[in-house]
């Protein structure tokens, strides 16, 4: 069996095709459903990939990065800064810590303080930046030994931060996902009213082919090749016109954050080449069913 | 072939006729004729299963209708030509593709079959008009393409509703001449019609039985006919 015949069998024969006349108004809706729909999926799943890159960033970032906190009479702090180092170097799963030196922390308040903060002056705690390796350190039992032997050291492993935020792009993501049912639900619905309306025109067309021998297979193959090859059409369309919107994107930035980052990385591009024959799927299952449906309801 | 045993038919809480029995033998010639509004049209669509008969049993070939699944029955039309009174062709489509429609659908190779299709075109002498659309034709034009689309595939039976309905005497006699041709192939032909005049003509060249259908029953017809 080659290619031509597989089509169709799936889709029906381009005779079966011709022998219903092209109705433009339902052309037009399956054309421009299609297109839009298209549209709109190639943005929600850009929504969906920045939001689960983002979700992925924050957690990894934040997860394998702690800081401890040192505040103490200034006579102190240095005392205090090399106690809780060499309790770091001796804990497991700490991959390396470091104090922030003057410029660093200088650099940390810039934005809140200006470029000419006194900090030598200043009774400023001292920051240590903590790097976990692949197997985490025990924050709870860090956290004892630290109150046991550096008084003034609190641990912040980012728990309270992190947590929120992914769960909040996690939940972005997850409504892209839900959209993105909802936008083949939506294409369904409008590919079943459109083709409804084409049986429904073309009532007389079945009587004739029906009364000439054509059986239901035949006639209900006529209707679902047009419309899912149009479906297939539209979501092309509109799947080249949303790439090349993407692209259009000002590229990721760091201040520009979560907004230009909105789009696709490497292979992520190829998701895209689902989204024509997943609209040629639902526009094949919805037509089908819309045309058993009529042709079983007629006598 | 065709065999309506003791066949009723109700619509919109009326009785159009009831207790019909017919049958249609291979080879056999019949006239179904009777006033408008008797239910000849309904008769024929029973006969090919276009209606299903309210009570009592439709026989296609052996088969009862009532029975067969959609596809069945698409297969059992095939060995059944029908002309409409209307004609009943596909605007879109030219002349030539609406007389091959029951090859097309039925998924044979048109190509084996141009050269019988320029035959039957001559012989309902549309030759000329094989690109033309069906819009375009003359009410003897259409009868005569209907005719031509309802024996493409050869079939064993034709049913003719009015076929003579839209057109002038002698087109009437030159379809009528195109039945009986049939009918001398061997085809069994019911030919629903309110010409009388008609039907005497045929009786001149085929033996023809005549069926008349009044107030809810099927009669045959007198010999003044």
């Amino acid at each position: 069996m080659d290619l031509s015949n597989i089509t169709d069998a799936i889709i029906g024969d381009t005779q079966a095709g011709r022998v219903v006349p092209s109705t433009g108004f339902t052309a037009t809706l399956t054309l421009f459903s299609a297109f839009a729909m298209a549209f709109l999926a190639v943005f929600t799943l850009a929504l969906s990939m920045a939001s689960g890159r983002l979700a992925d960033r924050w957690g990894s970032e934040l997860a394998r990065n702690s800081t401890i906190r040192i505040s103490a009479p200034v006579s102190q702090i240095a005392a205090q800064t090399e106690a809780a180092l060499r309790i770091l170097q001796t804990t497991s799963g700490v991959a390396s810590a470091r104090a922030l030196d003057d410029s660093e922390q200088q650099a940390l308040l810039e934005p809140w303080f200006g470029p000419d903060l006194p900090i030598d002056t200043l009774p400023i705690p001292q920051l240590i930046e903590v790097f976990e390796d692949e197997d985490g350190f025990n924050a709870d039992g860090l956290r004892l030994r630290l109150a046991a032997e550096v008084p003034g050291a609190v641990l912040d492993d980012h728990t309270r931060w992190r947590e929120p935020l992914v769960a909040a792009a996690n939940r972005l993501r997850s409504l892209a996902i839900v959209s993105i049912v909802l936008i083949a639900g939506a294409t369904a619905a409008m590919v079943t009213l459109a083709a409804n309306s084409a049986l429904a025109a073309n009532t007389q067309v079945i009587r004739v082919l029906r009364l000439v021998g054509a059986q239901d297979s035949y006639i209900a193959r006529a209707f679902v090749r047009r419309f899912t090859l149009r479906a297939l059409f539209g979501a092309l369309t509109g799947v080249i016109i949303g790439a090349l919107a993407i692209l259009a994107l000002p590229s990721p930035q760091e201040e520009g954050g979560f907004l230009t980052g909105l789009g696709f990385q490497g292979a992520q591009w190829l998701w895209l080449l689902l989204i024509p024959p997943l609209a040629a799927i639902v526009a094949f299952v919805a037509t089908r069913t819309a045309a058993y449906k009529i042709l079983r309801s007629m006598p | 072939m065709i065999e309506l045993d003791d066949i009723g038919y109700s619509y919109g809480g009326g009785e159009l006729f009831n207790g019909i029995s017919l049958t249609l033998q291979p080879g056999s010639f019949h006239f179904l004729t009777g006033p408008s509004g008797s239910g000849k049209t309904t008769l024929m669509k029973l006969c090919y299963g276009a209606l299903h008969a309210t009570s009592g049993q439709v026989r296609l070939f052996g088969r009862d209708l009532r029975e067969m699944e959609s596809d069945d029955l698409a297969h059992i039309r095939r060995r059944v030509g029908v002309v409409h009174q209307d004609c009943q062709f596909l605007d879109h489509l030219n002349v030539v593709d609406n007389i091959s429609l029951p090859l097309i659908v039925s998924n044979q190779e048109l190509l084996p079959h141009a050269a019988n299709l320029k035959d039957l075109l001559n012989w309902v002498g549309l030759k000329s008009r094989a690109e033309a659309m069906p819009p375009e034709l003359s009410g003897g034009e259409r009868q005569r393409a209907a005719v031509a689309r309802a024996v493409i595939m050869s079939p064993d039976a034709i049913l003719a509703d009015e076929p003579t309905g839209n057109v002038d005497w002698e087109m009437s006699q030159r379809l009528l001449r195109l039945l009986t041709e049939l009918n001398r192939m061997g085809k069994t032909i019911l030919v629903a019609t309110h010409d009388l005049a008609l039907i005497r003509a045929a009786k001149q060249h085929v033996q023809a039985r005549v069926l008349r259908i009044a107030n809810g029953k099927l009669h045959l017809a007198g010999a003044d006919l």
